[in-house]
């Protein structure tokens, strides 16, 4: 697990240093996330230790939201003057977003529209 | 007996070990409801955690400075949990290959969506210009969102609790839309959520099917580098401000 742990570690700071380095708008993690991947077709796959770990930290991937979404409660004051609007916008925009990406996907999986076929 | 209780609370209250422990018991109590619920969208467990924090810091007259010390450790971890996001990645490539065309395809039109419907709408309902500025990246990753709010005019730190609410509304919700639409491919299941409600939204996928989890990771991090390099020159482009 300790190893692991530091792999990921290591990839998270080769890619903040990149990010930073070359002033790309890629925040660090995104683009370690994007080294391990590189780093796993070259070696062909993660080890065991490093799949564990993973998946150990990944189960409970919430639980790492849980203390930035607690700062709700700094905003109250402006979401309480704003809250239709908010609610609105993130509720509305969230399902078009969904519902847009899921048919985009779909529409070019078949190019050929059913029913088009004779 | 009360004032030997004050002093202890006195010395907690400053000590990142309440903020850490607070943390955990509530996402663990939140993670056994969210369970015994088999499963149940609406019992959420970020959503559950975070309204019994809230509440808790109320009551006991806690800032959330205080409590950020003690939980910065939990929230460390999303940087390396990020990293680890490319082993399911990587697991999944095969099929991801074979739907190349529908992910670029699907992320390009969901980006936009996301972004346009998010401010159109604040606009039309009197959301200040801040406020609609801090809107537009509520679809990607905290520490991304947080750094293009800045960059074009918003409030990151609303930006941060929009993009959790963002993530909650998702990951709550995404099934009962798929399920309206017939959707049952876990790829693009996943590929949606990823897109629309980033890291939450990923760890909702993940706790329903491998699949959609690592395309939901993708498209989390695909979204992610997109709208950081779209949105400044969308609100370049449309003179916001």
């Amino acid at each position: 697990m300790l190893s692991a742990l530091t792999q990921l570690l290591i990839f998270q700071l080769a890619g903040e240093v990149i990010a930073r380095g070359l002033n790309l708008p890629l925040p660090g993690p995104v683009l370690g996330m994007l080294l391990l991947f590189l780093a796993l077709a070259v070696r062909g796959g993660p080890g065991h230790e490093l799949q564990t770990t993973s998946q150990n930290l990944l189960q409970h991937l919430s639980l790492l939201f849980v203390p930035a979404g607690t700062g709700i409660m700094v905003h109250l004051h402006r979401v309480a003057d704003e809250w239709v609007a908010l609610l609105l916008s993130l509720l509305v925009s969230t399902f078009a977003t969904l519902v847009v990406t899921a048919l985009a996907m779909k529409l070019c999986q078949c190019p050929t529209p059913q029913g088009e076929t004779p | 007996m009360t004032p030997r209780i004050s002093e202890i609370w006195v010395y907690l209250a400053a000590s990142p070990l309440l903020g850490l422990t607070v943390t955990l018991l509530a996402y663990q109590g939140a993670f056994w409801l969210f369970r015994k619920s088999g499963s149940h969208p609406l019992a959420n467990p970020v959503l559950i955690a975070v309204t019994v924090l809230v509440l808790f810091l109320t009551v006991t007259g806690t800032s959330y400075e205080t409590y950020f010390a003690g939980a910065q450790f939990v929230h460390f971890l999303l940087g390396p949990a990020t990293v680890a996001l490319a082993i399911p990645l990587y697991t999944q490539f095969k099929r991801v290959k074979a739907m190349l065309l529908p992910v670029i395809v699907g992320l390009f039109a969901g980006s936009l969506t996301a972004i346009i419907s998010a401010v159109a709408i604040g606009r039309l309902f009197g959301a200040s210009l801040p406020t609609q500025l801090s809107l537009a990246p509520k679809s990607v990753t905290t520490p991304i969102a947080m750094g293009v709010a800045e960059r074009i005019g918003g409030i990151p730190s609303l930006t941060a609790v929009l993009v959790i609410v963002t993530g909650i509304l998702g990951a709550v919700g995404a099934r009962y839309v798929f399920d309206a639409m017939k959707l049952r491919d876990p790829a693009i299941r996943g590929f949606a959520i990823g897109v629309a409600s980033h890291g939450i939204g990923t760890a909702r996928a993940f706790q329903v099917n491998e699949q959609s989890g690592a395309f939901a990771a993708l498209a989390m991090g695909l979204n992610g580098a997109l709208t950081a390099l779209l949105l400044p020159l969308l609100v370049a482009w449309l003179n916001f401000g």
